[in-house]
Order: structure tokens, then sequence, then C-alpha cells
């Protein structure tokens, strides 16, 4: 298998999806329509992460996880498989995780994406879920945190109090190859209560 | 005995930063000026390298540079060289590596260069290779063959080359039929004991054939590096299990002094064992910096790490074991053809040690053979050789107890290993082990009596229960420690242990500040880049550690403490007998009020000089830790000593493990209802690093059981798996909610602080207990090969003929 073809694949894949999926992408598509040549695509575009506005030079080809860690240095979200499998760069758009190698940042005009460095409060306190995580010991490596953290924030917004098989289900897009699946675990249901 | 700091839980330094995201890793490094590297790899298993033009690349705008294996020293097969240079050996085996601005631009310049190929026979599975007639991996052969020179000289050294080693095509298909092949060659091999004798004493043989897949490392960190040089020295940004370890075979990578070498790890996405020594690609991107006077980031990708991230090789082996009527095992002889990959990488020894520790057997015989495959390179990866024994030999020797009629933890507990044991063929001794103490706790707490007497079928599912036991060699002897108090009376541990969240490198400095009974907050760890002044270190791997590094700590921190006291004793008179501390002062028995702070010792060292301040150190530390020590020297009071501690063998790491599981009839999966785990290893020194520890090696037992394998294309040598969907790893959904673990927590008295570890047998004791409880659910059937898939079951169950028996591997 070739992964340069694969990958060329992958992003047409998504950017045809993005046209008839996001609302960001149609408000992009509409306004290319009137400014620009067909296309086209506006590259220095502005995004909300983790609460500010950026203006950032976004290639139409660039996901999400590339845009954050390599223009604007939020190196804290991982890439560990690049296409969709493990997680490991899961952020928040609005309130729902999702994997930001698997999405263009073109796509996220117009929402609020927040990255596992946004989570800290204004005086610097943790969030519940990295508190929690950190009581528990959930880490072992590290690499795969970010992602796990973000997830179980989004799960915690959704379900304040989920079971651990709740919990086990949230979190289940989210791989560790330590195979700290119980510490995490434990983490979401401490956390779980420091919310409530 | 009450300690102030072993056996509790504490925040790693290096938590906060994972849940934050301010750990970094080597790709989240950046250096002003930077370049990006991208390798050319081979497209197919097996080759010769005719040329290669890459003129089309260098005319690129953004393309600053190739490099070659001509830009290297040569290496001599099997070694896996930095850069192929003639022959390629594996599917994605780097050829060159381009350096452009962008990663962009080096992947298009890839694609402009042409190299010319000639295609050789390939082999993917040992066994067409063994046979008459067979394709060799290497163009010498199949096998590395021990050679003794033809000279009159009796000490020249055996040496060993790659030649062709045949079997006849009857012989292996005795071997594919489960029966001990004849007259056949072995490359290696050992035995102790009357193994005909001890068979001859035998109630019971049983004789088997098994089959363990490959398995990639998986590591969530692909193995990245990003290097400058500056001012002549080096500075390498590298994912690595250990500084120590890593220090000097970099180096001559590099061509360099170790002194001139600086390795930067702070944390590691992950290792498994195929991080604990320097790898090609560090190499490539080292010379390659050098060439260009620039710093350089060669990024690995997710499917490059399939190719060079190194597998646990793979087993075609039989086995012939003996029970005497009292349970006793009595004989083994083991036969093992390892999948070697172009390295020819073997763990045949550790296989066989495995059964000899936890079984016992009187007397033993492996004979084995690595054979050279055109697949991935093979490493270590968690506890190799035992942990894919465990797996096959679980059920084979449940089926010999349940012929003799004996519970099958019973017969574990008749044949477990105590203190007096011997082990491997030497029949070396070990520290201690109270192992069946730990089965038998495992069980209680299983309530496997209990579950014994329950039903096996229940609706469209069939029930099991399984029992499994782990082993590793859990430590080592004779690193050294570092420990440095300075005037401000800070206590600073200084560790070279790598660190991949196991977090046992601060929990071995633990062991120092036990020793000088110093607040935890008062103390720094001091560890992730050798211009630190590390100590010589193990690397964090092995589950060795936890032994190895209490015992340097305890000595490092014993010499400061004896320091303290003499200093005190230089102060206000007597010797260093009369003295003791407590809240980080050392003072007079007999007049409390003749006492220093800690850190006023430290003054005073630093005008003592001498073996005070480090501007002298013993002897015997290594050379890293004396040029360590001469980095510090003169800031403050130093300890520091080389672990001479009182050794007998070698320190066990045994943990039995205990599942419940559900076969679904209709589709042939599996749920694991319960898992529970027990370790002999000593004092548990950290709490929640154990439970990570027994928890996370049980993942990796679930995934060994059931998922992870190479798989290649038989036709045309491609691996079949070069993403994480291809070669799955257990996900939180394919584990149970809880799982439960305890150990017997007697300490080891060969370790001060009396732990050993227990990272790598967590995952043997948990396949081999998947593999006893799914035969029990299936009435007594060995599968024997792991991993056992929903297919294989399913098609046990229909007893359509399709379940292979024919010793294939690397295939479906």
């Amino acid at each position: 298998m070739n992964s340069r073809l694969t990958r060329r694949h992958f992003i047409k894949g998504v950017i045809y999806s993005s046209a008839v999926a996001t609302s960001g992408t149609g408000y992009y598509l509409a306004n290319a329509a009137s400014n620009r040549q067909p296309g086209a695509v506006e590259r220095l575009i502005s995004i909300n992460i983790n609460g500010r506005t950026r203006r950032v030079d976004v290639q139409p080809q660039e996901t999400l996880a590339h845009t954050l860690r390599y223009r604007l240095n939020l190196t804290g979200t991982k890439v560990s498989c690049n296409r969709g499998e493990c997680g490991s760069c899961t952020v928040m758009i609005d309130d729902t995780a999702i994997y930001s190698c698997s999405i263009l940042t073109q796509q996220v005009k117009g929402k609020q994406i927040t990255t596992v460095e946004g989570l800290k409060a204004a005086d610097g306190t943790l969030h519940p879920v990295q508190q929690a995580f950190i009581e528990e010991l959930s880490p072992q490596c590290g690499f795969c945190t970010p992602g796990q953290v973000m997830s179980a924030v989004a799960l915690l917004r959704a379900n304040p109090s989920p079971t651990r098989e709740q919990a086990r289900l949230g979190l289940s897009g989210n791989l560790c190859r330590c195979g700290a699946y119980d510490h995490y675990l434990n983490g979401v249901m401490r956390a779980a209560e420091l919310i409530s | 005995m009450t300690y102030m700091h072993v056996g509790k839980d504490f925040v790693p330094p290096d938590v906060e930063g994972k849940v934050t995201g301010k750990a970094k890793y080597v790709e989240d490094f950046r250096r002003e000026g930077m370049v990006f590297a991208r390798l050319l790899t081979s497209p197919m298993p097996s080759g010769r390298i005719v040329s290669i033009d890459a003129s089309a690349a260098l005319r690129l705008d953004g393309v600053l540079g190739i490099i070659t294996a001509d830009d290297l020293p040569a290496s001599t097969p099997p070694e896996n060289p930095m850069l192929a240079r003639d022959y390629v050996t594996y599917v994605g085996q780097p050829i060159l590596a381009v350096a452009a601005l962008s990663e962009e631009i080096a992947e298009t310049a890839l694609e402009s260069i042409k190299v010319e190929f000639e295609r050789r026979d390939f082999v993917v599975d040992p066994l067409t290779s063994l046979v008459e007639g067979g394709p060799d991996a290497y163009p010498e052969g199949n096998a590395m063959v021990r050679e003794i020179p033809e000279t009159e000289d009796e000490n020249a050294e055996v040496v060993g080359r790659i030649r062709p080693v045949k079997w006849p095509a009857a012989e292996i298909e005795r071997f594919r039929a489960g029966k001990e092949p004849m007259g056949v060659s072995f490359t290696d091999g050992w035995e102790y004991g009357e193994i005909d004798t001890a068979f001859a004493e035998c109630e019971v043989i049983v004789e088997q054939s098994f089959v363990t897949a490959g398995t990639p490392h998986h590591c969530m960190e692909p193995r990245s590096s990003m290097v400058y040089w500056e001012n002549g020295k080096c500075y390498f940004h590298a994912s690595t299990q250990s500084q120590s370890s890593v220090d000097e075979p970099l180096a001559a990578q590099l061509g360099i002094d170790p002194a001139d070498l600086c390795i930067i790890n702070e944390n590691t996405g992950g290792g498994f064992g195929s991080k604990g020594r320097n790898y090609p690609t560090m190499g490539v991107a080292g010379n390659l910096a050098r060439l260009l006077n620039r710093p350089v980031q060669l990024r690995i990708t997710r499917e490059e790490e399939y190719y060079i991230g190194v597998g646990r090789p793979g087993m075609q082996g039989w086995i012939k074991t003996g029970l005497r009527s009292d349970g006793t095992v009595a004989a083994v002889d083991l036969i093992i053809v390892s999948d070697g990959g172009p390295g020819g990488r073997d763990s045949a020894s550790s296989s066989a040690g495995h059964i000899s520790v936890l079984y016992q057997p009187t007397a033993m015989r492996l004979r084995n053979i690595p054979i050279f495959t055109n697949t991935a390179p093979r490493g270590a990866q968690r506890g190799p050789g035992q942990n894919e024994m465990a797996a096959v030999l679980s059920p084979i020797m449940d089926k010999a107890a349940n012929e003799l009629g004996m519970d099958r933890v019973e017969f574990r507990k008749v044949n477990a290993p105590n203190s007096d044991s011997g082990i491997y063929q030497a029949q070396g001794p070990v520290t201690s082990a109270f192992m069946a103490d730990a089965i038998e706790k495992g069980a209680d707490l299983f309530d496997w009596e209990g579950k014994r007497s329950q039903p096996k079928r229940r609706g469209n599912k069939l029930r099991g229960i399984g029992v499994g036991q782990g082993y590793h060699g859990a430590g080592g002897y004779g690193y050294d420690g570092l420990v440095r108090i300075l005037p401000t009376g800070k206590i600073q541990l200084h560790s070279g242990v790598g660190n991949l969240g196991t977090y046992s490198y601060a929990a071995t400095v633990r062991a120092a500040a036990e020793v000088l009974q110093v607040s935890w907050e008062n103390c720094e760890i001091v560890h992730a880049r050798t211009d630190r002044h590390l100590p010589w270190s193990s690397t964090q791997g092995g589950s060795n550690t936890i032994f190895t590094h209490s015992r340097a700590n305890y000595v490092a921190a014993t010499d400061a403490l004896q320091k303290l006291k003499q200093i005190a004793a230089a102060e206000f008179g007597g010797t260093e007998v009369e003295y003791d501390i407590a809240d980080e002062r050392v003072f007079n028995i007999a007049d409390p009020s003749k006492s220093l702070s800690y850190g006023e010792c430290a003054q005073k060292a630093i005008a003592m000089g001498g073996h005070y301040s480090g501007a002298e150190y013993p002897e015997d530390i290594h050379p890293i830790t004396q040029r360590a020590v001469q980095g510090v020297a003169g800031t403050g009071l130093i300890g520091v000593a080389k672990d001479n501690l009182p050794r007998k063998g070698t320190p066990p790491g045994m943990i039995v493990g205990y599942v419940e599981l559900e076969i679904d009839i209709d589709t042939g999966k599996y749920d694991i209802l319960e898992y529970i785990a027990v370790a002999d290893c000593g004092t548990v020194m950290h709490p929640q690093g154990f439970s990570q520890q027994m928890n996370g090696g049980g993942v990796w037992g679930i995934g060994m059981a059931g998922f992870e394998r190479h798989v290649y294309d038989p036709q045309n040598g491609l691996p079949a798996n070069v993403g994480i969907y291809q070669s799955k790893l257990p996900t939180m959904m394919d584990v149970p909610v809880n799982m439960v673990s305890a150990a017997v927590d007697l300490p080891d008295p060969f370790n001060p602080m009396g732990g050993r570890g227990i990272g790598e047998p967590s995952q043997g004791c948990a396949v081999a207990a998947i593999t006893s409880a799914l035969a029990d659910a299936l009435d007594g059937h060995l599968f024997n090969r792991v991993p056992v898939t929903a297919d294989m079951i399913v098609n046990h169950l229909a007893q359509n003929g399709l379940e292979s028996q024919s010793l294939k591997i690397n295939t479906f």
C-alpha cells in the first residue's frame, strides 16, 4: 500500500464530505463563490481556539491537528496515527470530541475549538478531569493522555454522572498502548465526583 | 517495616504536564533553522539496489540534501543498517533520506528519485525457507551458524556466519503434523538433567505443536528524532527507554566521543522494548544534521512504525512434557523455530526459561533455530519469549493436569518455585520466590473453587475459567547512583533511567529519599538530559528498574549519609558512629544540640573538597557516572556509589492471573467477565505504579490472546498490517470494566527496599489465563496458537475442518 496515495484519497474524501456536511464549509463555499475564482481557497482565516480568535494562514488540505501543532504551537494535541484510528489528537469542537487529524481546519471556522491547553481556569486551576487524572495516576507514557482528557471532558459535559460502563463507551475511541484503561476510567469516575 | 516513602503513592513530577499538554515529546521540539527529513523506503521484501538517481530531487527548490549509505559507516549483515547499501531485506527498509525546508517538499522530492532494483526471492514463513530448496532471506543463507575458524589457535574466536540450513521435506511435514522432527540441524539450545530418565518416570506425557504470531509494538509515539549540532557537540532529542543505554552506541553511530553527545528525553510515548537501544533512524537523523549543519527533524509515520518499529519474533514449535503421578513436572523437551525477521532475533531461550522457572521440570532440553525472513525487523517486546510461551503453554499444561486428574491450580502450586529453586539451564538461584502464596491468594480472590462447580453452558454462551502465570527476570546489579545535597538543603536525585510512564524513574529515587529521611517536597529528580549529569543506569525495560535502581539509589544515599555524619564529626568531634539524622539535620546522638542542617553540611562539603564535593570519586563507577560527577563537583555534598550490595542470582518477577470468560457460540467472540492477578514481586514500592503495570500488562495479554499479529501476503511478501486497525490493539471495550490486582507483598531480601519488578509478566499471566479459559470453555480443545481469533473459534465449533493446524505463521 502506498501511504502517500492513501493520504491523498483521504484528503479528497474529507474535502468532498465537508462540502456537503458542515455549515462552516457551506459559508466558506458561498464566500468563495462571491469573491474568488471557482476553486480558489481563502487561506488567511479566523478560528476560535480556547476562547481566543486566532488569524492563521491555512492551506485548503490542512487538518486541524496540523494547524494546532505546527502553526499555533499547541503541541498538547498529539498525532499518533494521523488517520483517525487512535484518538490521540482528540479536541472538542463546540462540545463534541473530534479527531483533529480527520477534520480540515477550513471546516471549523465559526466553531469553538477547545484543546487540552484550554481546559485550565483563568486562575490556573486544573479542570476536574485533569485533577482527577493526576490523583488516579491515569496516564502512563502520556502520549494518548490529552486525547483521553478531551474525550472525558466531552463525555462529562454530555453526561455529568456516567456509569463506569458509560464512561468506558465514552472513551472507547481513544487507544492507549500502555493499557492504562482502568486508571483512566478511575479518573473519569473521580472527575464526575469532583464536578458534582 | 515502616517506611517514609516506600510503599506510598506520590505525584510523579511529569504527570501534570501529561494532563495539561505541557509534556513534550520529540516531535514537539523545534529549533531555529530546523529542516525536515523524509525516508525513501524499500517497496519490496528482498532485492538488490542497482542504482539510485536523485539528481532531479536535488534540483528541487527547498531540497537541502540527501543522505545515503555511502555517507555512513558500513555494516555487516544481519545487522540492521542505518540505510540499505546493496541489499534490501524487508518492505519499508530505509534506503535514503531527503532533507528539505518542509515535509511536503521532502515528500515531493522522494517521488522524483529513481531507484532501480533487482528482485530476489523472499521468504515470510521460516518453514518455507528451512525446507530443502526453499528460498533464503539473504544471498548467503537463512540462519546464523557458528563457525570455528580453521586454525590451530585454540583461543580463536567462534564467529557466526549466515549460512543455509535445510531440513528434509519429510521432517518439515512431521514438524507441521505436531511430531518431533528427526535428524535435523539446530543452531542453538541448552539442556539440563537426564531427560530420557525423567520421561521414564512420567504418568502422563503430552506432545503438541504450537505457533505464536509476531506482533508490532504499537508505541503511540512514533520513533521520531530531532537533532542539532553546536560547537562540535550533538544534541539529540530521542524517543528512547534510556539515556545510559543509548549513549555509547548512538555516539558510535555518529562517530563521536560519548562526552560530545547530549541525549534529551523528557518523555517517551511508549517503547515496550523497541526503544531500549539506539535504532537505525537515529543515526540517519544525526548524521544528516551534521552533513547539512542544520537542525533536522525526522518524523516517523504510523505506517513507517510498522516497517521499522521492530516487532516480537514469531515461533513455530513442538513441546513434549511429562508429569509424574504426584503432579510434578519431570521433563520438558522443546523445539523452537523462530521467525527472526532480517536480523534473526530469537527469544527461544527466554521461552524455555519461562518453563524452567514456573514448572520446575527435573530435566529439560531446548533445541532451537532462528530463521531469517524478509519480514519486519524484530526486537525485544514486553516479556520477550516468556509471554508468548506462557500463551501457548498454559492450556497444554492444563491438558496434562487434566489427564492426571489434578486440578489446574493445584498442579501449578505443586510445581511453583520457591526461594531455593533453580532456574534456566544453569539452574541458578533466585533472590526469593513465594509463587505458591500468589497462586493461593489469587484462587481465593477469584473463588476458583466456587467457579469450578458452575455450569459451562449459558444459553448460546460457553463459559470457561483459566489460570496462567507470567515470569520475567526482574532486576540487575552493579549500576550507579548519584545524589547531591545542595547548600540550600535541597536534595537532587539524579536518574539516567528513561521515562516511559511506569514512573519507576521516580519511584526508585525515593529509595534515596528514604535513606536520607528527607521530605519528598524537598527533593528534585534530575533526569531527562545527559548534560544534567546522570549516572550510569539501566534501560527502563526488562521489568528491572524497581529492583536495580532502588539498590543503586540506596547505595548512593548511604554514601551521602556517611559523608553527612563524617562532616558533623569533623565539626563537633568524635566519629561518624556517634551521629544520626532526623528532620534533615545530622546531630550528635549524645548531645543533639550539636547539629548541622543538610544545607550546612553541603557548604562544608564544598569547602572540604575531595570525595565530599565530588572532586574525587570511587574508581569502580562507570565512565558515564564519572563524567556526571565531574559535572556536579564542587556544587554540594555528593553521594555516589556503584551497587556492590550482596547478590544472589536472578530476582524473579512472577504473577498468576485468573480469568472467567464467555464465548458466544454464534460469533466466536468472547468477553472477559473477570480478571484477577496476584504478583510475587516483593514489596510493592509504589502502589499506583504497581496497579498500572499489572493492569496495563493485562491489557497487553488480552491483545496477544485475541487480536495482534503480523500478517504478510505470501505471494508478494507485502505486510498486510501497516495500521492500527489491521493489527488491532485492545480498546477499552475489549477489557473488563474492572481489573483487580494484588500482591503477596513479602520483601525480597536482596533489595534494601524489598521490591522486584512486574511490568512484563503482567502480560504473560493474562494471556495464559485467557488461553487456559478458552480451552476450558471448549472442553479442553487446544488451538495451540495465539492469537485465537473469533473465526478460529467458530470454525472449531462448526467442526468444518477449516481450523489451522499446520504451523502456518504470518498468514491466515
